[in-house]
């Protein structure tokens, strides 16, 4: 297998993504690696082949935004927005994730070892992630499809507004947000859950540990009597 | 019979406070429980473009001659860092409008009239049609607070990209889809399931403040590979301060909706008591961009309440590069027209009234997903309606323009108007017809 090395202390980030926007026969099957990545932004964003990204230290913010198709790992840790609105493949942060991970997230998924911040899996619209760690206040919010694994603990208001993505939850959860309740885990949710533990790593965390989370449905259509909780 | 003299009565009299429009909301609002949700911008009377006056050449300027003489109305957008910015033929584009709030008839229709005239359209919340994208040579796709539909593959497609952060008739609101217009179509494209009310966010996801928002516009130039100019839109509150945030963050465009600005739902109370009117939100604008020595470099779309050619022809003169149109592109493919009155009265309305553009009942076949309904609409036709409009807009501005002496409508300036009214001379900051005095400006 091929790899190509960048080294951004010495190559602009432009012509990194530029490499990284080849046609896919340039690129696939090839791995490159970015050295020094110094916690820059938007590295490898937009990528649309079938290539191994390693980032070879801290990201910054948007690392791996709108991914498609590519498998990127970040070795460090990764700022706002990693993997935002990705569509397909896999991004796997090493370290912690900042807010927003994975926000509005439409597809592939998003593996990070540590915790994630604020606002995890903000509006996903089918992602799956996995968070090995503990995941900040407001987790989920608005989250219309797509599943969100918490191996840790939850903040507050986790899953406010949801739509039709599920939750699991091993750790506590400090509250729920308006029209997010716990649901019984049906096969189909085990199965998910079984599978997205073992392609994160985690084969061997029992799934029965988890509580599942979902939408009661109540704020779907408006109706004065649920105006408090809007 | 009673000899007693008639003792003449007063006429009854209404308040002009509690009058019969806000006397009628407070019924409706008692009874249901809901505020009002309507479409459309500001209707109460406001400060606008009718306030002002063009001082046509005489002695002290020489006019262009009306049919001989070249008069200029093309416009380069998004120059200052897109290595493909777009080149219009005209300085009249068409306003983001979603699918899913209007038809894919109609979107097909805006696309077929703007690109008959060399302009641009825009997509809205919900994504990119085929409809549109086929149909419009130059495509805006909107970056939304809610990413529905949003996808690499049809920013790559589109020839520039506007950021979204807030309009006219509803800054700091987010969107609003009633679960009657989320067809199968609709529901897929936003990934929300069928006939659920769809809110849009108020914010975006994953930044908050202008410094988050220099990253973000940068993740979309690499995504694009810095080939699209990149838009920034607000709702016009305080002009000076997000014009110049816009531009520090890297904007190459910047779009301003003043509050007459339309919107397919929104609530009543909304539209009409936040934002401000367009007249009072371009100098601020202009100034902006001038203190930054950015006037021309980053260019300035205005949008709310935009008519006719003179509006076109002020706004550019207050220092606008282009102006967006929004409602008066529905009206031009047949919304709220009169041929339809017996319809809108069945729906409890009058033609010229209609803004319950979010019940999807719309006769005109335009605001709505009723398979039926939206049939109703040619796009052809109506494309070619919009087209005769926007070139009329185009002439209109030009015979103003050639009546100042201009040679191209961005050489009309802010000295060839004067103000009707004190308040518009205060906002437009040109003199009050007949005197040399800007209110707050210079001494009466």
């Amino acid at each position: 297998m091929e790899t190509v090395t960048f080294d951004l202390e010495k190559t602009p980030l432009r012509e990194v993504n530029q490499y990284l926007h080849s046609d896919a026969a340039e690129l696939d099957g090839k791995t490159v690696t970015i050295t020094n990545p110094g916690g820059a932004h938007n590295i490898a964003v937009g990528l649309k082949a079938d290539v191994d990204v390693v980032i070879d230290g801290h990201a910054g913010y948007y690392a791996a935004g709108m991914n498609q198709v590519a498998n990127v790992v970040i070795e460090g840790s990764a700022g706002t927005g990693v993997a935002e609105n990705m569509m397909s493949g896999r991004v796997h942060v090493k370290g912690f994730a900042s807010n927003a991970a994975g926000a509005t997230a439409q597809g592939g998924l998003l593996v990070i070892d540590g915790d994630a911040g604020l606002r995890c899996g903000i509006s996903m619209k089918g992602v799956d992630i996995v968070v090995g760690g503990s995941v900040g206040s407001f987790s989920a919010f608005m989250a219309q499809a797509g599943n969100l694994v918490i191996l840790g603990d939850a903040g507050e208001a986790l899953g406010d507004s949801l739509y039709e993505a599920r939750i699991f939850v091993r750790g506590n959860i400090q509250s729920l947000g308006a029209d997010c309740e716990v649901k019984p885990m049906d096969e189909e949710a085990r199965q998910i859950l079984v599978k997205l533990l073992k392609e994160s790593g985690h084969a061997d965390v029992d799934p029965d540990s988890f509580t599942l989370l979902g939408s009661a449905r109540t704020l779907y259509n408006f109706h004065v009597d649920n105006a408090g909780a809007y | 019979m009673s000899d007693a003299p008639k003792i003449p009565q007063t006429e009854p009299r209404y308040s002009a406070t509690f009058d019969k429009n806000t006397a009628s909301e407070i019924r409706r609002a008692a009874a249901t429980g809901i505020y009002d949700i309507r479409g459309a911008g500001a209707k109460r009377k406001l400060p606008h473009f009718d306030d002002l006056l063009f001082l046509g050449a005489s002695i002290s300027r020489y006019p262009l001659e009306g049919y001989r003489e070249k008069c200029g109305t093309d416009v380069i957008l998004g120059n200052r860092f897109a290595k493909k910015p777009i080149h219009l033929k005209t300085p009249v584009t068409i306003a983001g409008m979603s699918f899913g709030a209007l038809s894919g008839p109609a979107k097909e229709a805006l696309g077929r009239g703007a690109s008959a005239v060399g302009t641009s359209t825009t997509t809205g919340d919900g994504g990119m049609t085929p409809e549109e994208r086929g149909q419009s040579s130059i495509l805006v796709y909107q970056y939304l607070p809610s990413r529905y539909g949003m996808n690499p593959d049809d920013l790559r497609k589109a020839d520039a990209i506007e950021v979204v952060i807030g309009q006219g008739a509803k800054p700091g609101g987010g969107g609003m889809l009633l679960g009657q217009k989320i067809s199968d179509r609709v529901a897929k494209m936003r990934c929300l399931p069928k006939g659920v009310d769809q809110r849009s966010a108020c914010r975006h996801p994953d930044w908050t403040g202008p410094d988050d928002l220099e990253i973000k516009i940068a993740e979309i130039r690499e995504i694009t590979d810095w080939e699209k100019p990149i838009y920034v839109k607000v709702g016009a509150t305080r002009p000076y301060f997000d014009v110049a945030l816009a531009v520090k963050a890297g904007a190459d465009v910047v779009v301003l909706d003043g509050m007459q600005g339309g919107t397919a739902a929104t609530q009543e109370v909304f539209i009409e008591h936040v934002g401000i009117p367009i007249l009072a939100a371009i100098r601020p604008a202009v100034q902006a961009l001038q203190d930054l020595g950015m006037h021309r470099k980053v260019q300035l779309i205005v949008s709310g309440g935009i008519r006719n050619g003179a509006d076109v022809a002020k706004a550019l003169a207050l220092g606008a590069d282009a102006v967006a149109i929004g409602t008066a592109a529905l009206i031009a493919l047949g919304d709220n027209d009169p041929h339809l009155e017996e319809e809108y009265n069945k729906l409890g309305t009058t033609a010229g009234a209609y803004d319950d553009w979010h019940e999807g009942k719309d006769p005109a076949g335009i605001t709505t997903q009723d398979p039926e309904l939206m049939k109703r609409l040619d796009p052809v036709k109506a494309g070619r309606r919009l087209a005769n409009y926007l070139s009329v807009l185009t002439m209109e501005a030009q015979v103003i323009a050639r009546a100042c002496g201009k040679s191209h409508l961005h050489n009309l300036e802010p000295e060839d108007l004067v103000a009707l009214t004190l308040e518009a001379s205060a906002m437009a900051k040109v003199p009050l017809a007949g005197t040399s005095w800007i209110p707050g400006v210079s001494q009466f």
